[in-house]
């Protein structure tokens, strides 16, 4: 027997690194890479190595300056790379792919301090800058199992830096295909008024449709994840569970002008957010009632920005003002520790340990030091009249 | 009140220019700094507008330093500058109405722009007529540098032009976030990232210096 130690919680450590999460991730975001990648052919595989690659050489540059927690070999930057690319549409020009991986990593992670400091999920923010930048460009879609993507890229993907892409819509009448069929499902019954079917929603196996990775595949790799318990499962269950309460009350309310939840459920990036979006460990609340509260603030702001707003699309928008409300929803949402009154605890009781019982520096913590002015000018010498 | 500086004019002058840089080191004026710098042209006429207007009204503030009441001094600064914006918002109106329309309001808000309020306060009120329109000159040159560092990066990437000239040719993507306030933030903050870069790599090198000295 060796010496005993006395120590505070926790007393047993997993087998878990945040190397093995964000691997376990990229692993179950590959059969989503690859079916959208036979979805769309190769404008769709370089663009997804080339956000990625940009996410990864970003990452690295800020890395190297020292100044940002995290390396490149913990994955995170693949992550983000992968979702980003996922996010835009296959023929989005890799010039402006780029660039949203650049701001996604550099202004949605590294100028926040790297990994698990952030804010705003840096996908999203990478998706939110390029859209803001390039709003035509990230509104272009072209429909999926086109005939012959494997050996031709879309033309918009292959614009030169800083230059308008190829207008698609023309190159889609040169392939006699109606314009209609440029749109996402979402766009189609926002401005057309037009709904799409049930099943081609849920498997995106029906050819000349503008979709995004399949709704299945997604929900099966986010399952596998969530079992594992890479994932908590209630915040893509609250998200989903929120939109359809919400699109159900207005569909039940009134079912001309409102599309059935199930249309909502599974049109446009929803589920994509749902499970692995929303989900980012550093921009989700911990506690477990707030999870639930986050998911059904994404899900209802999601379906409120799809019906009421100009765009066609809300779950980045939505995603993005959860992330920035968590600390929030953290705060009222602490759980009641063992032995506290619950009236107690509701008063604005901290959950974490008495700060002294936990040693900080003995989990590799670095308290920051209070920052002193060092050439603060004094009092008497600026007062001092000097003839 | 006693005159404070005894430095140089020059020095005086440079002051604003890099070591007191009311955009990129005081970060004074942020409101005209993020919306009227959608163009290099619109930088520097609102530059220069300001330099005018700081130049003026500081001189005149450090001639009556000794006159006015302590209490009723800002009121005086106010009144003094006011005047100037006056002038030059005519002037500007008279010389190009579509660079009037485009800079709009922030014309007359110069009068509440607290660079100019701030150099009359701290600095204007309690120096000789010289050194303060030396010292002020350079601020409102500083401050049209700093302009013009946000305005051309902007007007590069959100229309591919620099002072109406097409940069790129005719198939250049704008991009849109740029004119928009977004933009003005984030060009501001990697200007402020930049220079703070610098500032630290050059007090790096300085401790180095000293060690191997």
């Amino acid at each position: 027997m060796g010496t005993v130690e006395i120590r505070p919680a926790p007393h047993v450590r997993g087998e878990r690194t945040v190397e093995k999460i964000m691997l376990n991730v990229v692993w179950s975001l590959l059969p989503i890479c690859a079916f959208y990648v036979f979805q769309y052919g190769v404008s769709a595989l370089a663009s997804i190595t080339v956000v990625t690659g940009a996410c990864l050489l970003t990452e690295r540059w800020l890395v190297r300056t020292g100044t940002q927690a995290g390396n490149i070999g913990d994955y995170s930057a693949t992550i983000t790379g992968l979702l980003l690319a996922l996010t835009l549409p296959p023929g989005f020009p890799l010039w402006m792919g780029a660039i949203a991986g650049f701001v996604a990593i550099g202004l949605g992670k590294g100028l926040f301090g790297g990994l698990g400091f952030n804010v705003f999920n840096p996908a999203l923010v990478g998706r939110a800058f390029a859209q803001a930048a390039f709003p035509t460009a990230i509104a272009t879609y072209t429909p999926s199992f086109l005939p012959g993507r494997f050996t031709e890229f879309i033309p918009s993907s292959l614009a030169w830096p800083l230059m308008i892409p190829a207008d698609a819509a023309l190159w889609l009448k040169a392939k006699h295909l109606d314009a209609l069929a440029g749109a996402t499902p979402l766009a189609k019954w926002k401005f057309d008024g037009v709904m799409v079917g049930a099943n081609e929603l849920v498997t995106s196996l029906s050819g000349h449709m503008a979709v995004g990775p399949s709704p299945l595949l997604i929900l099966l790799c986010g399952s596998y994840l969530a079992l594992r318990r890479y994932l908590d499962w209630r915040i893509p269950m609250s998200i989903l569970g929120g939109a359809a309460v919400v699109a159900w009350a207005l569909f039940a309310f009134n079912p001309t002008h409102y599309p059935n939840p199930f249309f909502m459920l599974f049109s446009g990036g929803l589920i994509l957010g749902a499970v692995y979006m929303a989900t980012d460990m550093a921009t989700s609340p911990v506690t477990p009632r707030g999870m639930w509260l986050y998911g059904g603030l994404i899900g209802l702001l999601t379906v409120v920005i799809r019906y009421y707003s100009g765009l066609p699309e809300g779950v980045m928008y939505a995603i993005l003002i959860a992330n920035a409300a968590t600390p929030l929803i953290e705060r009222i949402t602490q759980p009641t520790p063992f032995g506290k009154s619950a009236l107690a605890a509701r008063r604005g009781a901290s959950y974490p340990l008495n700060p002294s019982y936990i040693s900080r520096e003995d989990a590799g913590a670095v308290t920051p030091k209070k920052r002193i002015l060092k050439n603060k000018p004094k009092r008497d010498e600026r007062r001092t009249p000097t003839h | 009140m006693s005159d404070v500086s005894t430095t140089g004019h020059w020095d005086q002058f440079m002051e604003g220019i890099w070591r007191q840089n009311p955009v990129f080191v005081m970060v004074l004026g942020m409101c005209p700094t993020l919306a009227v710098t959608v163009s290099a042209v619109n930088a520097i006429s609102m530059g220069v507008a300001t330099t005018f207007v700081l130049a003026c009204s500081c001189l005149l503030v450090s001639m009556m330093r000794n006159v006015v009441p302590k209490e009723v001094r800002i009121a005086t600064y106010i009144v003094i500058i006011a005047t100037f914006v006056t002038a030059v918002d005519y002037i500007i109106q008279a010389i190009s109405l579509a660079l009037y329309d485009a800079l709009g309001a922030f014309i007359q808000l110069i009068v509440v722009n607290c660079i100019i309020l701030g150099r009359a306060e701290a600095h204007a009120s309690k120096n000789r007529p010289a050194v303060a329109t030396y010292n002020a000159l350079g601020m409102g040159v500083g401050f049209t540098i700093g302009l013009l560092a946000l305005g051309s990066v902007r007007e590069v990437l959100g229309a591919g032009t620099l002072f109406g000239v097409s940069l790129f040719g005719a198939n250049f993507q704008p991009w849109v976030i740029m004119v928009l306030p977004p933009g003005g933030f984030f060009v501001l903050g990697a200007w402020l990232l930049f220079f703070a870069w610098h500032a630290r790599r050059k007090e790096r090198q300085l401790r180095e210096a000293g060690q191997h000295a």
